[in-house]
């Protein structure tokens, strides 16, 4: 049995269902990430987990033991915030400490492990302050240490680096992982943010609409998604619609224009596919080696400094397509005659209709 | 200078003029008891009178009494309502505004109604009693200003997070309320309790129709007596509520956590 394991969880507001049929295991150790658009309701399964939820059916069980009937306090989950929620009275040492003391146990202990986390959290110097005195990254951390400092079974991050700028975000995150690493706890880290979740986790649950579309580890989410959705809404997609011509050899045509992945499609003949591509797997210039291409009108071409990207017009539709920046090759001009090659393995039938 | 500002500056002499004059018309007043000279000899007959000091430390203790209850009953109300029963607040805030709409009097006939020695709980039956009779009317005559006070400090705090960061760490209802919101509460509790403090000290029908030897009725009987004294006690009065509004400008600079960022 996983450490953590949620079964037929479901949960209504009213009439709306928010949380359909949602089952995860999680080993321990395991660092998973919740990812959805808001509104999914990734927050409220992980309000669940915490207990600030009651689930309408389902079960939660940590370590074996059912927690569905348990009081938040009586969990023993650490968790962090998206407004950090520090104790505006307290300074940060006895912030970090409140658990501990709300637990009885001796000052000279309490001492002890505020000294030890506000080590790992390498802010050591800033125990006597208050947290209008920090600012958003080192209040954050210190949220973390307070969560970390009572010893959880489990650490619930809900959506913790939302409110702080891009820079902080991405040292903050590596910091998240390394200390989730390094002390080895359970995690589940709430998030909007495909690139965080991807840098960060073991496996991910991508949310949509109250149900969990796919589960898997990054690379799988990001290079095999499930469903249409997960392909979307995880990194940047060409979703584009195709007709097969023969199921068999896996050949279709894209605005009339023949590619043949040389795979089967589980689709009849004159039946029309959503395929996807994702921008980075295609390049200028045709691929003739187990490969395919397209033909279009560049439509424009956006520099973002190390990349390049260009939207190609087809025929009804537009294919994006994503270029490392050499200083050799010269962009492409808007109304040129191009064509884009890609390989068919990149191609992924998503969805037949 | 613009004929805008003349008209500006006018209406401030108007109003300073308006507050202050019967103010210092009564301070020196007071200070003419003894014939020709300005004298002291006013306060001096007020503060030696052991009625003052009697019926003044009576009115304090009632004061700091009805501070304790009133927060005990208002602040984990405000704090529930804000909480879990957001959809509530208007009622609750309409009740607490009653004891403006219902005038005292009506009050304390009620409570004389219901607690007379022939009822079911004769409280006015003894001193005790009618101090705890005279307590809970105090409070409720404090309530909006308690209530509105409590909810402001509520308002500037995020209640629904900080419980639940609470929660998570173990913590239960009394060690939140303790630990995490009344202290972070503080500066609007004491405003509302030097609030409260003004009212109790002044306050005289409850207390002259209860019989209970307090401040209010005190100074009305001096007020029908004597001359010079009422003036020296009016000026004490307005000392003492001027304490109280310094004293909260004071705590809250003192706070620490409520420092503006550097």
């Amino acid at each position: 049995m996983a450490f953590l394991d949620i079964a037929n969880l479901d949960k209504f507001y009213g009439p709306t269902h928010v949380v359909k049929d949602f089952n995860l295991s999680v080993e321990k150790g395991e660092f998973v990430s919740f990812l959805g658009p808001s509104g999914c309701g990734k927050t409220t399964t992980l309000r669940m987990v915490a207990g600030f939820e009651t689930p309408t059916s389902g079960s939660i069980r940590i370590d074996g033991r059912d927690v569905v009937n348990l009081r938040p306090n009586q969990r023993n989950i650490g968790m962090v915030f998206q407004a950090y929620a520090l104790f505006p009275n307290l300074t940060v040492a006895q912030n970090i400490g409140f658990g501990l003391k709300v637990a009885g146990r001796r000052r000279s202990e309490i001492d002890e492990r505020v000294q030890e986390m506000l080590a790992i959290i390498h802010l050591p110097e800033l125990g006597g302050r208050y947290p209008f005195q920090l600012s958003g990254g080192q209040q954050q951390r210190v949220a973390l240490a307070r969560a970390l400092a009572v010893r959880p079974q489990l650490l619930l991050l809900d959506e913790p680096l939302s409110a702080l700028d891009a820079k902080i975000r991405i040292s903050l995150r590596q910091e998240i992982r390394a200390i989730q690493q390094k002390l080895g706890i359970t995690t589940i880290y709430v998030t909007h943010d495909q690139e965080e979740a991807l840098s960060m986790s073991d496996r991910i649950v991508v949310m949509n609409a109250g149900v969990a579309e796919q589960v898997g580890d990054p690379f799988t989410i990001y290079n095999r998604p499930a469903t249409r959705f997960v392909a979307g809404f995880v990194g940047t997609l060409n979703a584009l619609e195709a007709v097969v011509t023969d199921p068999a050899r896996g050949a279709l045509t894209i605005d009339g224009q023949a590619i043949v992945l040389g795979r089967p499609i589980e689709a009849t003949a004159g039946a029309k596919v959503g395929v996807a591509l994702r921008p980075e797997t295609v390049a200028l210039g045709s691929r003739p080696e187990a490969g395919a291409s397209l033909r279009g009108t560049v439509r424009d071409v956006q520099f973002l400094g190390s990349v390049l990207r260009v939207r190609l017009a087809l025929d009804r539709q537009v294919v994006a397509l994503d270029s490392f920046n050499t200083a050799a090759l010269r962009p492409p001009a808007v109304g040129d005659d191009l064509e884009v090659g890609f390989a068919t393995a990149d191609m992924l039938v998503v969805s037949a209709e | 200078m613009r004929p805008n500002r003349i008209w500006a500056w006018l209406a401030l002499a108007v109003g300073i003029l308006y507050f202050a004059l019967p103010l210092i018309g009564t301070i020196e007043f007071s200070l003419r008891m003894r014939r020709g000279v300005y004298s002291f000899d006013a306060y001096r007959a007020v503060l030696g009178d052991p009625q003052f000091r009697a019926t003044f430390s009576f009115s304090v203790v009632m004061a700091l009494m009805t501070i304790v209850l009133g927060v005990l009953v208002v602040a984990p109300t405000a704090y529930w309502v804000r909480l879990k029963l957001p959809r509530w607040r208007p009622v609750v805030e309409f009740v607490t505004l009653l004891p403006l709409v219902v005038p005292p009097i009506v009050l304390v006939f009620g409570y004389i109604r219901l607690y007379n020695t022939s009822s079911w709980l004769p409280l006015t039956g003894t001193a005790g009693g009618t101090n705890v009779l005279l307590l809970a009317g105090y409070t409720v005559l404090a309530l909006p200003y308690m209530y509105r006070a409590v909810d402001t400090g509520l308002r500037a705090i995020d209640v629904a997070t900080l419980t639940e960061a609470a929660q998570s760490l173990g913590a239960g209802w009394i060690t939140i309320m303790a630990r995490v919101i009344l202290p972070n509460i503080m500066v609007a509790i004491l405003s509302g309790a030097f609030l409260t403090f003004a009212i109790v000290i002044g306050e005289f029908v409850l207390a002259a129709l209860l019989n209970r030897p307090a401040f209010g009725p005190y100074l009305q009987v001096l007020g029908a007596n004597r001359a010079y004294e009422p003036a020296a006690l009016a000026v004490i009065t307005f000392a003492i509520t001027w304490a109280c509004m310094g004293l909260i400008q004071l705590v809250t600079r003192l706070q620490k956590h409520t420092q503006v960022p550097r």
